[in-house]
């Protein structure tokens, strides 16, 4: 009897989260990154919050950004380097369902927690608490787009050499749309406006990446072995 | 880099790939087991090519390669349970079998990265023999191993050919399996 799809997912992902937490510094580390460029913004422009409040909505975007792509080169290496990711080619499983799994593993590990702490931040840098919910959805949305769309990197520089540099070359500008987007809803609601537009448009960029990206991140994983 | 290579393998049948180093030996257990593919030729499993249900002729092979496929984070019961699970569900009385049957019953607990690189190999065999997968390839089991787990590896594949599976071996000594003869493909 083999495993059914659903209970093969479930055992990737949490056997995912259960090895990262295991290896926490690599979960602190965005956290850390991310709560230092936005606490280091105040000291170096103003401390202002009137003045910061005009910047928070990009502040906020760039800084998670870059904090999401610090952890995106972990999400294959490891296990292309202990051999599992041939166990998993050879699971018998679809393999796209499973990177699925494990993309989803990766943004709960990397993604969620910079989403978590936004509020904290947010508020630091003079953000009415009106718009902290539009803040924590945008960046939920756009560090899930990020997660998918660098899982497709990750596949791709495999086996290479500072394959991190071209890691993020190759990401970086399939995410600035996320960036505009976001940092457009967030600065949006700070001023008081509805930021459904933006939000909608983050929303169908998630849902297309994760759409294709499983496609896209399989087939390299499977060039990856040649 | 191979050419001209042709070989059947059927149950109940242990095939040794031999050939000095260098010579394809693990190019050729990759091609067999799909992560590679042939420029010329191709693989077929019971009459149809590989690539016509890729997922299904995975489902039916166990690969040991070079590197043994284990997280060095798990124990060796995590990495037991998870690489074994995506396959098929497994239970702990079964895990635990298998690890007492490869000498790893003391070391259940412990993760994998204190483990030596033979208690590394007997983990992966463990592995290999819970799939339940018909036909076995094997890219040098025996490394790393002394001689009782020589031995002990060799009855393990002894068995599963008794129970109707095969068994592809690449190594650079022919491998003594107790009851079976083995074939030869020499690559050189």
């Amino acid at each position: 009897m083999q495993t059914s799809l659903t209970q093969a997912m479930a055992l990737v992902y949490r056997g995912d989260l259960v090895l990262a937490f295991r290896r926490w510094e690599q979960i602190a580390q965005p956290v850390v990154f991310f709560t230092m460029v936005t606490t280091l913004v105040p000291l170096a422009l103003s401390p202002e919050l009137g003045e910061l409040r005009e910047i928070a909505g990009g502040v906020l975007w760039i800084a998670a950004l870059l904090a999401a792509l610090l952890g995106l080169e972990f999400m294959y290496r490891a296990d292309h380097a202990d051999g599992t990711l041939e166990q998993m080619l050879l699971s018998g499983q679809p393999l796209a369902w499973l990177v699925l799994s494990k993309t989803a593993a990766h943004w709960t590990a990397s993604g969620l927690p910079l989403v978590l702490v936004s509020p904290l931040l947010a508020i630091s840098l003079g953000v009415p608490s009106d718009a902290l919910c539009v803040l924590m959805t945008s960046l939920a949305l756009g560090t899930g787009t990020l997660s998918a769309l660098g899982a497709i990197g990750a596949a791709l520089t495999l086996g290479l050499r500072r394959g991190s540099v071209l890691l993020s070359l190759l990401v970086l500008p399939l995410a600035m749309p996320a960036l505009i987007f976001g940092a457009r809803a967030v600065d949006m609601a700070i001023h008081g406006e509805v930021a459904r537009g933006p939000l909608l448009l983050l929303g169908a960029m998630f849902v297309l990446s994760l759409t294709l990206s499983p496609l896209a991140v399989s087939a390299a994983l499977r060039i990856s072995q040649e | 880099m191979l050419r001209g290579v042709s070989l059947d393998v059927a149950a109940g049948q242990i095939v040794h790939v031999a050939g000095s180093n260098g010579v394809g030996k693990t190019t050729l257990l990759r091609v067999l087991a799909g992560l590679l593919t042939a420029e010329q030729g191709g693989v077929n499993w019971q009459g149809r090519p590989i690539t016509t249900n890729f997922d299904s002729y995975a489902a039916t092979l166990a690969y040991l390669g070079h590197s043994d496929g284990l997280k060095a984070d798990f124990s060796a019961r995590e990495n037991l349970s998870h690489e074994v699970g995506l396959r098929r569900p497994v239970t702990a009385a079964e895990i635990d079998d298998a690890l007492t049957r490869v000498g790893l019953a003391d070391c259940r607990e412990l993760p994998a990265r204190v483990l030596s690189a033979g208690q590394h190999r007997r983990l992966a065999m463990a592995r290999v023999m819970l799939t339940s997968a018909p036909l076995w390839i094997l890219d040098e089991p025996f490394t790393n191993l002394d001689h009782v787990g020589v031995q002990e590896l060799s009855g393990v594949i002894a068995e599963h050919v008794d129970n109707g599976g095969a068994a592809v071996i690449a190594a650079h000594q022919p491998p003594a399996i107790p009851r079976h003869s083995v074939n030869c493909v020499n690559l050189a």
